[in-house]
């Protein structure tokens, strides 16, 4: 006899009662990106804000053609260049107290230099010289991540651990748009979420993974949406509007200082350039896309701002142009010395302790090196 | 001196209390990981710390190896000394990008200024009877990675010891728990426990004059009873136990292979890339003139980890080391 044999109907008991856990609507990104900058709420900008945020994108773009020219002369191995996504990077240092930390992706040296890490330390990983030339808890940043996203989940731990310690400090991290498929992206954002840890993620959405369009990386409505499942909101905002980014940031940022948790930004820019130096972006994109975007130029989108609102003159600009050249003279010049480089170095930072097996190693290194010098002094004999 | 009363304790309450005791002693010490808090870990060697130290010391975390340990990374940034517990040696896959590409490395990439005091527990081996990916040796991965202690205690004295050295570290340690060791007794003090010797000593457990049987977590109770075994037959065998993979003692190997001549590396993890190869290899180096005869190894089949009705063959047993050691007098024979 089965059970639908016996005798009176089967009759499945009902599930316990499901609710949702909560409204998924206010985590909802708005449906176009927000916007400051020629609009009504530029208004209510603060001028100073506006001109510091100018003086920095001027700055940030004469860094990118400074560093590419390098590039060229050899004195750094690779460049990925963030022209056209200055306004993002500059508004991720602005949007930070000085007790916040940054947690840079390898595009995001403008980001950091605006920290206030010294702009030839900032370039030793693409030099080819020591991986991080600057001091971590110096300016508070942490080292610049090659992997993708993995530095995300570090962030997290970070914010997490400071406010255990009951210090409010808030985390920064910034992803490509590649970075959100990453397992440590959807890992980081899940810890945060439930942790309810004071982190902002900023997702540069510049168009590409190296050659990969964002169409063939993802199937979400957009990559802010992604934070409605984790439960955080998503915010949409314009990447090449300085003055959009920096107030999103900034509020997000606030959010989470005043434990109200992680949100995700996503900011559409556009990378103007190759994805660094050895990339032909000839063979994924047309010239019609790349000149659309450079009419939506983050910089010049500031000084129209300012210019059309009285807050800059023809001297100003020529004021932040100057500042912009002596930081890439200065750059140019130090970039162009040869590094000092300790081989020796190569076995301290290993442990703590060196070990006897690295103890050996360089002892031998030592020999070689004697060997090499004893050689070169005889040539000279 | 005070004689203590000393009564047999487990290896895994061991490792509870050396974990307890460094909370005690460093607030910045925190044990994370899945299951850690309620439940007190699925053996439960963190069993009673979320009660004691609450949840924020003793942290339940999502489901995943890599955020686990990617979190850990930042809360050591922040002065804090996260325990991470990774549930089974297969399970701690998911984490390796972290492991090799930023804990491992912090120190280095930042000149010293960045160290990771993490400790990752790792219950690691066979024996147990643990289904597919319960059961793995994944020691060789782990030693194959600059910049990471590896350590695997073999006696409950080890297991406390080298705990709380490997939680006071300024590096980074990869500590791996021998799962069928965990219920293992041995007389133990918790209040007074026994001195050992640092990360990166090996120990001499059974002094002999025959050949150097060179073993490390599961398989140094297999070799000392081999060892015992091997009196029958007239073989006085020394039993060296690593408990510290990296950094390596050369000296305390190579000074007892000096004295006997003859050595057989012995653990479970596969022979072909596993770490008995390089053992074997360090000692040739050093001691080629001492041997008498080639250094052998016994080591688990080149296999995927069979399925538990199986794994006794795969293990290596009394038996397997005992024909190893017979093997080794091949030259006095000839």
């Amino acid at each position: 006899m089965t059970v639908m044999e016996q005798r009176g109907a089967y009759r499945p008991s009902p599930p316990p009662a499901w609710q949702p856990r909560m409204d998924p609507a206010p985590l909802l990104p708005d449906a176009e990106p927000y916007r400051v900058l020629g609009t009504e709420a530029a208004a209510k900008a603060d001028p100073d804000l506006l001109r510091r945020l100018y003086a920095q994108l001027v700055r940030g773009r004469r860094y990118n053609t400074q560093a590419t020219a390098l590039t060229k002369q050899g004195r750094l191995a690779v460049y990925p260049s963030s022209t056209g996504q200055e306004a993002c990077e500059v508004a991720a240092a602005l949007a930070l107290q000085e007790r916040d930390w940054l947690f840079p992706s390898y595009r995001d040296t403008l980001a950091v230099v605006a920290r206030g890490v010294d702009p030839v330390e900032a370039l030793t990983l693409l030099r080819g010289d020591w991986h991080t030339g600057y001091d971590p808890y110096a300016h508070r940043v942490a080292p610049l991540s090659t992997p993708l996203a993995t530095q995300l989940p570090h962030a997290v731990g970070l914010a997490h651990a400071a406010r255990l310690k009951g210090d409010d400090v808030v985390a920064l991290a910034m992803v490509g748009d590649g970075g959100t498929s990453e397992g440590d992206f959807h890992e980081a954002l899940n810890f945060a979420a439930v942790w309810q840890a004071p982190v902002v993620f900023l997702v540069q959405n510049n168009g590409f993974a190296i050659s990969v369009p964002l169409a063939k990386q993802t199937a979400a409505p957009s990559l802010a949406h992604k934070a409605v499942g984790y439960g955080m909101p998503g915010r949409l905002v314009d990447g090449n509007d300085a003055a959009a980014v920096h107030e999103v940031l900034g509020d997000a940022v606030r959010h989470a200082r005043a434990g109200g948790g992680p949100t995700l930004v996503e900011a559409v820019t556009y990378r103007i350039e190759a994805h660094t130096n050895a990339d032909d972006a000839t063979r994924y994109r047309g010239d019609a896309e790349v000149e659309a975007w450079r009419a939506h130029d983050p910089v010049q989108l500031l000084e129209r701002e300012l210019t059309t609102r009285g807050l800059l003159d023809e001297a100003g600009i020529e004021s932040a142009r100057q500042d912009a050249e002596a930081m890439a003279a200065d750059l140019r010049e130090r970039m162009n010395r040869d590094p000092e480089l300790d081989p020796m170095d190569l076995f301290d930072h290993v442990y703590a302790e060196t070990t006897a097996q690295l103890r050996e190693q360089r002892a031998l290194l030592r020999a070689e090196l004697e060997a090499e010098q004893n050689d070169q002094e005889g040539d000279l004999r | 001196m005070t004689t203590v009363a000393v009564k047999p304790a487990t290896m895994a309450q061991a490792l509870t209390r050396a974990m307890r005791d460094a909370m005690a002693a460093d607030p910045a010490v925190h044990v994370m990981g899945e299951d850690v808090g309620t439940l007190g870990g699925v053996f439960r060697v963190t069993d009673g710390l979320a009660k004691e130290f609450g949840e924020d010391r003793c942290t339940d975390t999502p489901l995943a190896e890599a955020g686990i340990l990617g979190t850990a990374v930042g809360m050591a940034m922040y002065g804090l000394r996260p325990v991470v517990e990774m549930q089974f040696d297969a399970f701690a896959y998911p984490a390796f990008e972290q492991l090799i590409s930023h804990v491992s490395r912090m120190r280095n990439r930042t000149r010293g200024r960045m160290p990771l005091p993490i400790t990752v527990r790792v219950p690691y081996g066979g024996g147990i009877g643990g289904v597919e990916h319960h059961s793995d040796s994944s020691e060789a991965y782990y030693m194959a990675t600059p910049g990471l202690h590896v350590v695997t205690p073999a006696t409950v004295a080890d297991a406390y010891g080298l705990l709380r050295q490997a939680i006071a570290s300024d590096d980074p340690v990869v500590f791996l728990e021998p799962k069928r060791l965990y219920w293992a007794k041995d007389t133990w003090n918790p209040e007074h426990p026994t001195e050992v010797e640092p990360i990166g000593r090996a120990v001499v457990r059974r002094p002999g004059s025959s050949a150097t049987l060179i073993t490390y977590g599961p398989s140094l109770p297999v070799c000392l009873e081999a060892a015992e075994a091997a009196r029958a037959e007239g073989w006085d065998l020394e039993v060296v136990d690593l408990r510290s993979l990296v950094p390596f003692d050369d000296e305390t190997v190579c000074a007892a292979v000096r004295r006997t001549g003859r050595a057989v590396v012995v653990h479970e993890s596969t022979g072909f890339g596993g770490p008995g190869g390089e053992i074997a290899a360090r000692i040739t180096e050093r001691c080629f003139h001492h041997l008498e005869a080639p250094v052998l190894r016994v080591a688990g089949f080149d296999i995927p980890y069979p399925p538990p009705m199986l794994e006794r063959h795969h293990l290596p047993g009394v038996d397997r080391i005992l024909d190893a050691v017979a093997r080794l007098q091949w030259e006095a024979e000839g």
